[in-house]
């Protein structure tokens, strides 16, 4: 019983990183209609950011209150990310915006491919270890040796983690559901010559919604780094690739979608971890992948097309 | 039913729609590859005047509509449109020459609309239109619906969403400002009692009117319509036609529409351009357009110039059934009232 409860608390911790990545592939899937494969690089990119910001920081300007480096690390790693996101859009999608439909998504793991090796280029291609910065936790339920029961924890880090996601989701929620850009995003979702004629930017539109989806990951990325403490040029590989099934399991285009099928993600490869093998996790996400869209073709949360006749 | 169009008045020199025009387009032609869809067209529209332009099918109508608001950029020609009452030819001639897309000088501007993106038609020149098809956002409830078009105000008042975020003074008074004007309009085409339903679910007509609600919603100058009565039953038509004399009445809003619906066209507009082939074949008000013989022609297929001839006779001896054949529709409109 204790097992399965940290399990279920590592499993949403891992599971939050995954949906703050998820919203990216799925808004600009949403809004284009176009499966952003360099995502995942960018979130990889948010991470290597985040290192270099927070080693300048502590070792060559000497901050050693943590509070603040992390909040100089969030908003410095979040700004580059976005601007990254926004380029990426600018130079890759935008001048292909109307030609065929593969011809973007083409692209974009062109672009991935860029991004990585452009990190491995400059950065090398070993991991880089972070020590670990925020240590400790709480104990939830002690653990008792003579009946055999462990103690189940909840670490600082992934409290942390668990409710910055939560504060970022709630407020990006609010963000797409009340503010005019969110309007607009969901206009322009529906019918982009539309929107247009109704004074909308459509091009400015899209460039937000790359640098708003660059910008979550961005924080994904520092998180995955204080929790593990490594990253490389290829982090961005599996993460993007999990990510994107997290998209698609909660119903491509659907903002809560993105959110639950990241936490089911991250829940089922840890339970599956943690009860059967480690090395067959992936197996086990894919498969309930295929499982969820053979049944439900457009995901858990997603709305099926209907046409009108 | 016929004689009385209040508008038939003696053909003058000078109409008023040349004088004081909201929009002129002037030499528009349209080519896609070898096809001319559009040769050479040019028309005013006049300030505050409800303005038709039909024809038969395929006559480029609606290509027209779609280069003056800018889905598509014309082969050649100037498309103008004028903010405010007097605005100097010189204006207009200085912005023409210095390459830019609009000028504004005091309370007169001037939009080249061949030279603007889509979004700016909107923004800038305010051109609104709609669609033959309905392109509502389906998903989005009918306030949203008129929110986006009230999107620039409200971005601005944002600080471009920052603003909008925390929720300051300013945005928030923007966007009640935005919903009244919204309340307005769902109160002006009776949708108030659906604000929260998703448009995609109103019954059609309903969705006819929230399109123009919607048009209006951007604070346009000159309102587009791409036929806003098709497939509307005659009591919904005649509700049409009290809405847009109210537009144009208390809004002061000029008002373009292509309609098939004669009946329509014929009590409502105070100008009529007619295209056939891409090229215009008549203009004036209803009166002289309902009696050109070349309007008749193009729709009767009538090719052979004694037969426009005779029809011109027919004309003259009063010959109702004539008359209501050239326009068969006006009859079948004037049953229906």
């Amino acid at each position: 019983m204790e097992y399965l409860f940290q399990q279920l608390i590592n499993g949403l911790t891992l599971g939050s990183i995954y949906g703050l990545i998820a919203i990216g592939y799925t808004m600009v899937y949403g809004i284009i209609g176009m499966i952003n494969f360099a995502h995942g690089d960018v979130f990889m990119v948010g991470s290597f950011i985040a290192l270099a910001v927070f080693l300048i920081l502590t070792t060559v300007l000497g901050f050693t209150f943590l509070p603040l480096v992390l909040l100089i690390v969030l908003i410095m790693s979040m700004l580059f990310t976005s601007a990254w996101g926004w380029t990426v859009e600018r130079l890759a999608y935008r001048p292909l915006r109307g030609s065929f439909r593969l011809a973007p998504l083409i692209t974009a793991i062109g672009m991935s491919i860029v991004l990585q090796n452009f990190v491995q280029i400059t950065q090398g291609a070993r991991v880089k270890p972070l020590a670990p910065q925020i240590s400790g936790g709480i104990t939830l339920i002690p653990g008792n040796a003579e009946a055999g029961t462990i103690a189940v924890q909840l670490s600082y880090m992934q409290m942390i983690i668990i409710g910055v996601t939560f504060t970022l989701m709630v407020g990006f929620s609010l963000l797409i559901a009340k503010t005019p850009l969110g309007r607009a995003q969901r206009s322009c979702e529906q019918d982009q010559k539309m929107a247009s004629l109704l004074g909308v930017n459509v091009d400015r539109t899209i460039s937000l919604t790359f640098v708003m989806g660059a910008a979550l990951a961005s924080v994904a990325g520092i998180m995955f780094l204080l929790l593990y403490g490594v990253v490389d040029f290829y982090i961005g590989f599996l993460a993007g690739v999990k990510a994107f099934t997290a998209a698609v399991l909660g119903g491509i285009g659907s903002l809560p979608g993105a959110m639950l099928g990241g936490l089911l993600i991250g829940l089922i490869e840890t339970l599956w971890s943690g009860y059967f093998t480690v090395e067959y996790k992936d197996v086990a996400a894919f498969s309930i992948l295929a499982i969820v869209l053979i049944f439900m073709p457009s995901g858990l949360l997603g709305k099926p097309e209907v046409e009108k006749v | 039913m016929i004689g009385d169009n209040k508008t038939a008045a003696p053909a003058a020199l000078q109409h008023s729609w040349d004088q004081d025009a909201v929009l002129s387009v002037e030499h528009l032609t349209m080519r896609f590859g070898g096809l001319l869809a559009v040769n050479d067209l040019s028309f005013n529209v006049g300030r505050g005047d409800i303005t038709a332009l039909i024809g038969p099918n395929g006559a480029g109508k609606t290509t027209v509509f779609n280069c003056v608001t800018g889905f598509y950029k014309p082969t050649e020609g100037r498309i103008v449109m004028r903010h405010g009452d007097k605005v100097s030819d010189k204006l207009i001639e200085d912005a023409t020459d210095s390459g830019e897309q609009f000028r504004v000088e005091g309370s007169s501007g001037v939009f080249l609309l061949e030279r603007m993106q889509d979004f700016q038609i909107s923004h800038r020149a305010k051109v609104a239109r709609t669609f033959q098809n309905i392109r509502l956002f389906a998903g989005m409830t009918v306030l949203e619906n008129l929110l986006v078009a009230q999107h620039n105000p409200l971005m601005l008042a944002s600080n471009y969403t920052l603003g909008g975020l925390i929720g300051l003074p300013g945005y928030r008074h923007a966007r009640e400002k935005s919903i009244e004007k919204s309340v307005y309009w769902m109160e002006q085409v009776g949708l108030i009692d659906r604000a929260d339903d998703p448009a995609g679910d109103l019954p059609y007509g309903a969705q006819r009117r929230l399109e123009i609600a919607r048009a209006m919603c951007t604070g346009p100058h000159l309102l587009c319509l791409d036929e806003p009565a098709a497939g509307l039953n005659p009591r919904e038509s005649s509700e049409l036609n009290t809405l847009l004399q109210f537009i144009r009445k208390e809004h002061g809003t000029s008002i373009l529409l292509i309609e098939h619906d004669m009946g329509v066209v014929m009590e409502i507009s105070d100008h009529i351009v007619v295209l056939d082939y891409g090229e215009k074949i008549s203009d004036g008000d209803a009166a002289f357009v309902r009696n050109d013989p070349r309007v008749i022609a193009a729709y009767l297929g009538v090719e052979d110039e004694e037969e426009v001839e005779a029809a011109l006779e027919d004309d003259a001896n009063g010959d109702a059934a004539s008359t209501g054949a050239g326009l068969k529709s006006n009859d079948e409109a004037g049953g229906a009232k």
